[in-house]
């Protein structure tokens, strides 16, 4: 550039030259009407979402005789872990007292092979169903997104037939296989639209490559669609560790989930009601599926784009 | 020039068809490669030039007929039993791994030893010149590139057909009449045999032994380039090879015999018909652009007429000039240092040997 200024000549046309450019820094309009409206907005939003999450955290770390003083936006003039270490370890659910503890365990003894079973098994369903042409592919796969919109409760007195039938009712792997059922047409929808939305050539070019079935799938095709596995992983996390009904009915107080538990803390009727207590133990129960999507955020919001549109 | 017959036959396509559903998609199609040879599928698209290439690779199961590769029916075969190569339009490169790994899949997957891989990537990767790049991911890398890497994953399976499947089309103008000569190269030093879909007739011109133009799933010639553009059996092949486009007039031939059309008659003693017998009735005369003489040479032909120039498209290396013959649109070339001007008088002509008469009724070469 400079040498460019140097071979100019002197005078007129340089300053003509300068004078076109910008001068001085770029403008910046930092309370513009548009920002203004953008950042409030989401700052209400931001707040009204917030606002019962500070509640419960400030409830939680105050004593009984605190919360009885009623301001419950206040925060908390003692600081007491207590009520959480008793939400976790001692609160009395039915005839056991060893808080939810017992519960988180199940939960994760629930969770964990639900979701890696359902999600292994629709992953192949989608994939058959997106590559491989069956002959009735289209057939199944209608009755298989009906499937999804049949309300739950008409199944659970058949289900609990089946279960009692096999000797599996009241344990947990009788629960792990109706999530897994349950959590097939969504995920297979899923997968099979993500599949779909991948180049046919690639899936030939495999063929051509010797890769079979399996081949292709596994070497080719899953490692392309971590977005739409960790989606999938989200779904059914939070779906089946926020699950209440399935949980409640398929198995016994032994066996309870977190979410049975805690509903049994809060809703206990007898003596005091320790609100410090049931708000601990509710953020308990929430944790895990808050931490999978503070984990998991980015590739949950690719995932679902990728689904959406056409790559 | 068209085939090395002497080799034998490599693929052979006899009474191929294809439905999907109640659509019929290829008919009763046959086409027959020799050994080395390279043949390009030409077509407008949907004529069926890519679902032939698919049926010739395995990739779709074809509803009646038979195909051979090396004289072994392959109608039923995998796709990776039949020695064939691909290369797709897309790329189709593995995008989770490397150059290496995705030269490498098809032999990890049908078990070559290690040093047998390594040695016959090697020799792609200095035959396409891609060693630079053998570690990066497919995102790394260029459209050129990619499309190099695809066609080296054909060139490490050792197979006897390379199948391509627009292999150019995504590319920018500059790259591709660069991979054309390339892959024309490749095929002088491989001597394999390739079948090359394309829509653009440059490539199948520059490249083809034999084209077969292709419509509605049906071959409609198939036959050198030189006699695809001079001698088309039928107008849709004489329309769709030739960029600027062949003039068309439709007219009366009559017995001399003649070509009439609006005050203009055209003498058709060169004319070398097709049979013996000497038609009459509707038809059209094809004559190409570059086939009119223009000026001076235009006095010595059989066939000259005056008119007046309508437009003038300069195309750099020449200049396509619009009259009207007998009140219809006729374009023809001249030199670029030519300077032309609308409503200027022309005077052209050209030698009716050279041009190709149809019937108006069937399109065919009369």
């Amino acid at each position: 550039m400079a040498d460019q200024a140097v071979s100019l000549p002197a005078g007129a046309g340089a300053v003509g030259r300068e004078a076109l450019g910008p001068s001085g820094p770029k403008p910046r309009h930092v309370f513009s009407r548009r920002n203004i409206f953008l950042y409030g907005t989401l700052i209400v939003m931001a707040v009204y979402y917030l606002l019962p999450l500070y509640v419960m955290v400030v409830t939680s770390l105050k004593g009984m005789p605190e919360i009885r003083l009623g301001n419950i936006f206040a925060p908390p003039l003692e600081i007491t872990f207590e009520p959480w270490v008793k939400a976790w370890a001692t609160a009395c659910t039915g005839l056991n007292c060893d808080g939810l503890s017992r519960g988180f365990w199940n939960s994760v003894r629930i969770t964990v092979p639900s979701v890696l079973l359902s999600i292994a098994i629709a992953s192949v369903n989608g994939y058959a169903l997106a590559n491989w042409r069956f002959k009735g592919a289209d057939t199944f796969f209608v009755i298989l997104i009906v499937g999804a919109f049949i309300p739950y409760q008409v199944m659970i007195y058949p289900i609990v037939i089946i279960l009692r039938e096999i000797g599996l009712y009241g344990s947990l792997s009788g629960l792990v296989i109706v999530h897994s059922i349950f959590g097939m047409p969504i995920l297979t929808l899923l997968f099979r639209n993500y599949f779909a939305s991948m180049p046919e050539e690639l899936f030939r070019a495999a063929r051509v490559d010797g890769a079979g079935f399996w081949g292709i799938f596994l070497r080719i095709m899953a490692p392309m669609s971590l977005p739409i596995f960790v989606v999938a992983i989200i779904l059914q996390v939070t779906g089946i560790w926020n699950d209440f009904l399935f949980g409640v009915v398929y198995t016994r107080p032994d066996t309870y989930p977190m979410t049975v538990q805690l509903n049994n803390i809060v809703n206990s009727v007898q003596g005091v009601k320790e609100y410090n207590v049931n708000m601990a133990a509710t953020i308990l129960t929430g944790l895990v599926p808050l931490i999978v999507y503070f984990i998991s955020g980015k590739l949950f919001v690719r995932g679902i784009a990728a689904g959406a549109v056409k790559g | 020039m068209a085939m090395t017959a002497a080799n034998g036959t490599s693929v052979s396509i006899q009474d191929l068809s294809l439905n999907f559903g109640s659509v019929s998609v290829l008919q009763t199609l046959n086409l027959d490669v020799a050994e080395g040879e390279f043949i390009v599928l030409l077509g407008p698209s949907g004529c069926g030039k890519s679902t032939l290439l698919n049926c010739i690779a395995g990739l779709l199961d074809i509803s009646e007929g038979r195909i051979f590769i090396k004289g072994k029916n392959v109608t039923w075969e995998e796709p990776k039993d039949r020695g064939i190569g691909m290369v797709f339009q897309s790329y189709a490169l593995y995008p989770q791994m490397t150059v290496e790994k995705n030269l490498s899949f098809g032999l990890r997957v049908a078990g070559v030893p290690k040093d047998e891989i390594a040695k016959r990537i090697a020799r792609a990767a200095e035959i396409l010149q891609i060693e630079p790049l053998l570690q990066r991911k497919p995102a790394a890398l260029s459209g050129g590139q990619r499309q190099r890497v695809a066609i080296g994953r054909a060139l490490v399976r050792d197979v006897d057909v390379f199948l391509f499947d627009e292999p150019l089309s995504n590319l920018d103008a500059k790259l591709r009449a660069e991979l054309r000569v390339e892959i024309k190269l490749l095929h002088r030093n491989l001597q394999n045999t390739m079948i090359y879909v394309t829509h653009d007739q440059i490539e199948a011109m520059t490249l083809a032994d034999r084209i077969a133009v292709m419509k509605g799933g049906v071959i409609q010639q198939l036959d050198a380039p030189q006699t695809i553009y001079n001698r088309p059996v039928n107008r849709f092949v004489a329309g769709f090879l030739g960029s600027p486009a062949m003039n068309f007039l439709e007219g009366e031939l009559e017995a001399g015999p003649t070509f009439k059309t609006d005050g203009v008659s055209v003498p058709l003693e060169r004319y070398a018909f097709d049979g013996t017998e000497r038609p009459t009735g509707a038809c059209v005369l094809g004559i190409r652009p570059e086939h009119i003489a223009f000026g001076d040479a235009a006095k010595s032909m059989p066939f000259s007429a005056s008119g007046s120039v309508e437009i003038v498209e300069p195309m750099g290396s020449d200049t396509l000039v619009w009259t009207k013959l007998g009140g219809r649109n006729l374009s023809f070339r001249v030199e670029a240092e030519r300077t032309l001007r609308s409503g200027d008088p022309v005077q052209f002509g050209f030698d009716p040997a050279r041009a190709s008469l149809f019937d108006a009724a069937t399109g065919n070469r009369l």
